[in-house]
């Protein structure tokens, strides 16, 4: 059974419909790559799941749970918002670090709030932060940060910042991490540095959404890929099949677009 | 005649002091409240509190001591400040306060405002409740942003307690002052200027030490 399961999703903001009728879903263990042009809504498809748009119709399901239903009435739906959000990790293409916390203190912040609410947390407040903290470690000496722990974001590379951003992600354990045009904030090096991140989770099977414009990588990274333009999905399926023998004149025009860059 | 005065001034800087930090310990959580007021997705508070500051800043904070200090007596009948030094300090200390508020309420929101969206996002999507967000990432970040505009408005307060003399209250101007209708001195007017340089410089320091402080982040 799928993990996600998204069904009819549509989104306007005013008059304007920025997504409409989108429906797809996706297997455990796999990678999906969203790619479009700017303004074709793959963005606000990726906040609707992470609930930061509320969708105007449509489901969404994780592991056979309905989190989201725009039919029922807005008190059942936004009830435990909160914790269905926990569902989805989110990387940002801006990164969003919180300035004042170090790159540790970023990665296990949440993690930290969420074991305050539990009942045993002023019993045992010292074993509970310190394997908080060892997992917060753990998770950026696998993004290979662990000589920067303790820096400040403003001390840290673009690259590096968002390498902190997807383990601040991961802390949580999603069922679903979702980038966020992860690399478009950075200049080429660094590009390749938080790809290769991404590409180290995808092999070890991460679920993943990434919104992107690196077409090269979502064709080798992704496992399923999704063409959007005007909110609509125009194209969905291989990666491979998708981006080499596109089937929609729409497509053809986009990738041929971005292969003459 | 030195030490006289100076026991004299002493005895106005205390109410000043006095005057000072009571309207900053109600002005402050007044002005944030204030501040969430202005920024309230509900319109009926939004426009309560815009029309609030408009009239506040909109008149002389002389004007509304003397209102608040003689309006409850004149329209009432009844004057709920006692007669004493004490009623006219308290008098001062609330006009000041819904004043100072309404100053410190648009510094705080252009403070809040000018944290980044994506900060509340990204607490957000880590499960933060409204009130976590606000204190553990907002908060720190709009106290930086307000640190600079703040100290201006402190330092005004420091100046402005000479208006609490209008209603009679003994304060450091009135204590400096009175040498000169009594004794015809004036020196003791500059040597009031120095108590409030004084006053001023201490709470500089202050400020560049907060600011210093909150510089590790950007």
């Amino acid at each position: 059974m799928a993990i996600l399961e998204v069904k009819n999703i549509e989104k306007h903001f005013g008059s304007t419909k920025v997504l409409h009728d989108v429906s797809f879903s996706l297997e455990e263990g796999n990678a999906l790559a969203i790619i479009g042009s700017s303004g074709s809504g793959k963005t606000t498809l990726l906040r609707c799941l992470n609930f930061l748009e509320i969708p105007d119709h449509g489901t969404i399901s994780v592991k056979g749970e309905t989190l989201f239903d725009a039919a029922a009435s807005s008190e059942i739906r936004d009830k435990d918002l909160r914790m269905k959000r926990l569902h989805f990790g989110m990387v940002f293409q801006s990164f969003n670090l919180f300035p004042q916390y170090t790159a540790l203190e970023n990665v296990t912040l949440a993690e930290k709030l969420l074991a305050q609410e539990q009942p045993d947390f002023k019993q045992h407040r010292k074993e509970i932060l310190d394997r908080i903290n060892a997992h917060g470690y753990e998770l950026l000496k696998q993004m290979g940060l662990s000589e920067r722990t303790q820096h400040y974001p403003h001390q840290l590379s673009g690259g590096q910042q968002q390498r902190v951003a997807i383990a601040r992600a991961l802390a949580l354990k999603p069922d679903i991490l979702c980038f966020d045009e992860p690399t478009s904030a950075l200049d080429p090096e660094l590009t390749g540095e938080v790809l290769s991140v991404i590409r180290g989770l995808a092999e070890q099977k991460t679920t993943m959404i990434i919104v992107t414009h690196e077409m090269a990588f979502a064709r080798d990274v992704s496992d399923q890929l999704i063409f959007m333009d005007d909110g609509v999905i125009v194209e969905q399926g291989d990666p491979r099949q998708v981006i080499d023998h596109p089937c929609e004149e729409r497509t053809r025009q986009f990738l041929t677009r971005y292969t003459q860059g | 005649m030195f030490w006289n005065v100076t026991q004299s001034l002493l005895g106005g800087l205390a109410t000043t002091v006095e005057i000072f930090i009571l309207t900053l310990i109600f002005a402050l959580p007044l002005g944030l409240v204030l501040a969430f007021g202005a920024m309230s997705r509900w319109k009926p508070l939004r426009y309560l509190v815009q029309v609030l500051v408009w009239i506040i800043r909109g008149t002389p904070l002389m004007l509304q001591l003397i209102i608040i200090f003689y309006g409850p007596g004149l329209w009432l009948g009844k004057n709920i400040w006692s007669g004493d030094e004490a009623g006219r300090i308290t008098a001062t200390v609330v006009a000041f306060s819904i004043n100072y508020a309404c100053y410190f309420s648009v510094i705080f929101r252009g403070g809040i405002e000018g944290v980044p969206k994506g900060q509340r996002e990204a607490g957000e999507v880590l499960g933060m409740t409204k009130s976590q967000i606000f204190f553990k990432i907002t908060l720190l970040q709009m106290m930086k942003r307000v640190v600079p505009p703040m100290s201006n408005e402190i330092i005004t307060l420091v100046k402005d307690t000479s208006l609490a003399r209008i209603i009679a209250a003994y304060e450091l101007t009135f204590a400096g002052y009175s040498f000169m209708k009594s004794a015809g001195l004036t020196w003791p007017l500059f040597y009031t200027g120095v108590f409030y340089l004084l006053f001023v410089g201490i709470l500089t320091i202050l400020f560049n030490y907060i600011e210093k402080k909150l510089d590790y982040f950007r």
